[in-house]
């Protein structure tokens, strides 16, 4: 999984659910142009659900853009009991699970593809595990990193874990989302996490965050 | 029930994920709690896991590419441009025969509306009738009277109506009885004598059937 050499500045102010509603009525009377508007807040969301799905960044682009146009031209179709947000990355992961049907996407599978379950799970031991902290996100080679370990996983597992941890969607509209059931979600997620856990300290044996400034002695390991 | 004693490292590392989501009932959370406080490594595994959510649930990990909002918002305006487009061609078209269709399909309803067939050729229509006035009309005839007008025929059959429901029977007015509200008082004259030949027509096909009928 690769990241974009120029990220936008991260605008995440979510309208107020007032705002919201009087801009999804707007557009919804005909007030097409508010939907820009409307949608606005949510584009990280919903790129990083087709990114989830689809890992290359220009057909995330693509899909996510595509999902918005469906969700204007369905935004009659949308009823206020559901949440915007919702609706609009179920849209977006749709779009995207068609795309990698049709396209049919050789996608380098990652690790691990055999065990559904965690019955046979081991935790690794790392003799200098050490807990990065979220400062180091700040540097460009560690979020290279943490995508990179991403994108070793298995699909169904990195998809569970990137709408559930990375949307904060919780478990129920992660099995809506991906059309699994919940159980299915809550052990996929359980193996995600842990895997990541495992790439996470190895790389850390390797050196990737070598440059992190860490106090003596805090090794959880 | 769990039992405390028997929880094992294996158990725990099942539980661990929901344990993080708060997803465990109250008994399993006490007793995988009581664990860890003496289990370094569920512990330790405990924080990698929690470093894991917090690391890639922070907002820095998914970039949105440099200038998708403006390709998105070109995007959507192209889109309604083109949806725009789609409709042009038709609307050049389509607007003025459309009007065409409701204009003919609005005059062809007013004309059934406020001009019935009428029932004589002779007739000529009323104007300034009041709706609402009692006139008789009798079978075989086209023409509506006043009540006690002298040229009604098949006086036995007669029956009252209003003034507008003999009109949108087809039922004209009568010539002479009705003259004030004709509107071509000067076609009076011609009608009334097209209308007594009429008369003696049917007078004629009277005496020729026993039915009567015209």
């Amino acid at each position: 999984m690769s990241l974009p050499e120029m990220p936008e500045p991260v605008v995440n102010h979510s309208p107020t659910p007032t705002r919201e509603q009087d801009l999804i009525a707007r557009v919804q009377s005909g007030e097409h142009e508010s939907f820009y508007e409307l949608v606005k807040p949510y584009e990280r969301r919903v790129y990083a659900a087709a990114l989830a799905i689809l890992r290359r960044p220009e057909d995330a682009e693509d899909a996510a853009q595509e999902a918005m146009l469906k969700a204007f031209a369905n935004i009659r179709q949308f009823r206020a009991e559901a949440r915007f947000s919702t609706w609009l990355i179920q849209i977006t992961v749709n779009e995207s699970l068609m795309r990698r049907r049709r396209e049919r996407t050789v996608i380098m599978e990652g690790i691990d593809d055999r065990r559904e379950d965690e019955t046979d799970y081991q935790p690794r031991e790392f003799a200098d595990w050490r807990e990065i902290p979220s400062e180091a996100l700040e540097r460009k080679e560690v979020r290279r990193k943490l995508a990179e370990a991403l994108g070793t996983l298995d699909r169904k597992y990195r998809e569970v874990f990137m709408l559930r941890d990375m949307e904060k969607l919780n478990i129920q509209e992660t099995a809506e989302a991906l059309g699994i059931s919940t159980a299915s979600v809550k052990t996929r997620l359980l193996r995600a996490r842990l895997m990541l856990r495992d790439l996470l300290a190895a790389g850390w044996e390797q050196g990737w965050f070598s440059r992190l400034p860490f106090e003596k002695g805090s090794k959880p390991w | 029930m769990v039992n405390r004693e028997a929880m094992k490292c294996e158990q725990m590392w099942h539980e661990l994920s929901n344990y993080l989501d708060g997803e465990v009932d109250p008994t399993l959370g006490s007793a995988m709690d009581e664990h860890l406080k003496g289990c370094q490594r569920c512990t330790s595994l405990l924080a990698g896991m929690r470093n894991v959510t917090e690391l890639y649930g922070d907002e820095r990990m998914i970039e949105v590419p440099a200038g998708f909002g403006r390709r998105l918002e070109r995007r959507l305006a192209q889109n309604a441009r083109a949806n725009a487009s789609r409709w042009s061609p038709w609307s050049a078209w389509l607007i003025p025969v459309a009007a065409l269709i409701l204009f003919a399909g609005g005059l062809r309803l007013a004309s059934s509306l406020s001009s019935p067939p009428l029932k004589s050729k002779l007739a000529q229509p009323g104007r300034n009738i009041p709706p609402d006035m009692l006139v008789v009309v009798s079978d075989g005839s086209k023409v509506f009277h006043v009540a006690g007008c002298e040229f009604i025929h098949h006086k036995e059959t007669i029956r009252t109506l209003t003034a507008k429901d003999a009109i949108s029977q087809g039922y004209v007015p009568c010539l002479r009885c009705m003259r004030k509200y004709l509107t071509d008082v000067a076609g009076v004259a011609r009608g009334l004598d097209a209308e007594v030949r009429a008369d003696a027509a049917d007078a004629e096909e009277d005496d020729a059937g026993p039915e009567g009928g015209q």
